[in-house]
């Protein structure tokens, strides 16, 4: 076993080395900042009209939302580098050197909270050009939001590291990211209430966790009604931290160039 | 047995059904080179995989340096340097960033990783695309910066896994020269190759795998002794005088002379002095020849013939059958 403090240097090691790529791949780079931009719009003005938000205004409905999902979806750069990592060999590599076998993957979920901090910043300046205005929120709930955010970003993080390490191939992450998980934050109140779908998917959809940070940041950000979504998040976090997090460093020690 | 730098004893490894690795062993001395030959699919890649730390194996004993690659995996991997076929350098960081990085994390202070860095950087002539990402060299240069990055921390036993496949001539001789001095100066060297001309030149012993076992083990010319001396080939200006031939020549071989479309084929103890009888002897005979040469056994000749895969020659017969029936 490394030692916290080896750990640590090495984690810095690679954060800085995925951090440094970012500027140097610019078709990743607009995927990042672009992608949300599109969804606030397309939402927002396309669809936004007709859909029932109740007695919000739907941009004030859908930016947490939107920004739940575009978060949760920044580790997808995780996916994709590590699944070229392992089939470039450059694991293999890292794997022969005596560092610290978890480095590989927080230095991985570590540069995702940096870009996820851009991510914010983007979205928000899209979400206010859109009209989106914080109601009844205190700077504190404000913060919390984004700490519930950051934190959401860092579990799905390892989540898309499993996927990457399970992935022979960039494309291969890829459809996995888009056909298996994508569609699980459509089945939440991430976009619309749950309370307008069929039965079934209503169900699925309140016990959907992208309900549960949607519904916290609304009551963070906007003044819905608090229920137990906040703590339940950190909740979710956790355990998702917990479950992944582990999953994924294991893989990563028996894991095969391709 | 101290003085063995890399020690392989009864190795095995399976992925699923296949036996990658049934029962191999070798052994490298301190500061010399060992080849591992063998075609595709032979086990190779694996054994080295598995003394790099990157595979645990199924049975057997793999040791570095007395470092055994599971107890002491954590140790080894501060005593090896791998040099992949798939160049393991990272596209999107310059030569310079990617040499730092790797020593770094060998856990150099950064001073001494970009000191270290730079001075890999001059050695391996890549000081003019130092700065450029990865993803502009040329194939070659990329080589060169993986093994470079494989030298970073010095280490006293490095593999390298084909290191120039796929290379053009001129980088593969100027990767040798490269090799080589790392070898001068006391690493013991762990070579796989396709290419027999490499391990001809490099390896001071050369173990041949196929199908996961080790069929033949001995220097280049031990091995080229195994097959037999040296040979005579003279082509005929007419085919029809091949009788003659070999009635002529039978005197001064040490077999059976063979014919084939026109040419005559003649196993001889050694080469002095034997173009010249040969033709005294044709001649006499009033034979006239078109071409001769003499051929000496290379490391082709010793692998086809190991591994069966010959298309002609009688030497091969004995492996034909186990080559029908996998």
């Amino acid at each position: 076993m490394s030692s916290l403090p080896t750990t640590v240097s090495d984690t810095r090691v690679l954060a800085g080395r995925n951090l440094k790529r970012i500027p140097r791949q610019p078709d990743l780079l607009i995927a990042y900042t672009v992608q949300p931009v599109m969804f606030v719009l397309l939402f927002v003005f396309v669809f936004g009209g007709a859909i029932d938000s109740g007695s919000f205004d739907y941009v004030d409905f859908l930016m947490p939302g939107i920004i739940v999902q575009s978060i949760a979806f920044g580790g997808f750069v995780t996916a994709l580098g590590l699944s070229e990592d392992v089939q470039k060999g450059l694991i293999d590599r890292f794997r022969s050197l005596p560092m610290s076998r978890a480095a590989v993957l927080t230095g991985r979920t570590f540069s995702d909270v940096v870009l996820n901090c851009l991510s914010l910043v983007v979205l928000f300046a899209v979400g206010f050009a859109a009209g989106f205005n914080f109601i009844d929120s205190s700077v504190a709930q404000v913060l919390l939001g984004i700490v519930l955010l950051l934190l959401i970003g860092y579990a799905f993080s390892w989540i898309f590291a499993l996927v990457g390490l399970f992935s022979s191939t960039p494309e291969t992450a890829n459809s996995i990211g888009f056909t298996l998980i994508f569609p699980l934050t459509f089945a939440s109140s991430v976009f619309v209430p749950a309370q307008t779908m069929p039965d079934g998917l209503r169900q699925f959809a309140e016990a959907n966790p992208f309900t549960t940070f949607s519904d916290a940041l609304r009551s963070l950000w906007i003044g819905t009604p608090p229920h137990s979504d906040v703590w339940m998040s950190f909740v979710w976090v956790a355990v998702l931290t917990a479950i992944f997090a582990p999953l994924a460093v294991s893989r990563y020690r028996t894991v095969a160039a391709k | 047995m101290s003085d063995d730098a890399i020690l392989v004893e009864g190795l095995e490894k399976s992925y699923g059904s296949v036996k990658a690795l049934c029962g191999v062993d070798f052994a490298a001395r301190s500061g010399s080179v060992l080849g591992l030959l063998g075609p595709n699919g032979a086990g190779k890649t694996t054994a080295v995989r598995i003394l790099a730390t990157l595979l645990e194996p199924d049975g057997g004993r793999a040791e570095v340096t007395g470092l055994d690659v599971r107890r002491d995996a954590a140790e080894l991997r501060a005593r090896i340097g791998l040099a992949g076929q798939y160049a393991a350098v990272d596209e999107n960081l310059t030569g310079f960033e990617n040499l730092e990085m790797v020593g770094r994390l060998y856990h150099l202070a950064r001073p001494e990783a970009r000191s270290r860095a730079q001075e890999l950087i001059d050695g391996f002539e890549l000081t003019d695309a130092a700065k450029r990402p990865v993803k502009t060299y040329s194939g070659g240069m990329r080589r060169r910066l993986d093994l470079a990055a494989a030298l970073v921390y010095h280490p006293p036993v490095l593999f390298l896994d084909e290191p120039t496949t796929g290379l053009d001539p001129r980088s593969r001789l100027s990767l040798w020269d490269t090799i080589e001095g790392r070898v001068a100066a006391g690493t013991t060297v762990l070579l796989t190759t396709q290419y027999l001309e490499e391990a001809d030149r490099l390896a001071d012993r050369i173990v041949v795998i196929d199908h996961g076992r080790v069929i033949a083990e001995g220097t280049s010319d031990e091995l080229k002794g195994e097959i037999g001396g040296e040979r005579l080939d003279v082509r005929l200006e007419d085919p029809a005088d091949a009788e003659t031939a070999v009635s002529a020549l039978t005197g001064m071989c040490i077999e059976e002379p063979k014919i084939s479309d026109g040419s005559v084929s003649v196993a001889v103890r050694q080469r002095k002095g034997m173009v010249a009888e040969a033709v005294r002897r044709l001649d006499g005979a009033g034979i006239g020849i078109d071409d001769i040469s003499v051929h000496r056994p290379t490391l082709d000749d010793v692998f086809i013939s190991l591994t069966g895969q010959a298309a002609d020659g009688d030497e091969a017969d004995t492996q034909v059958p186990e080559e029908v029936s996998a």
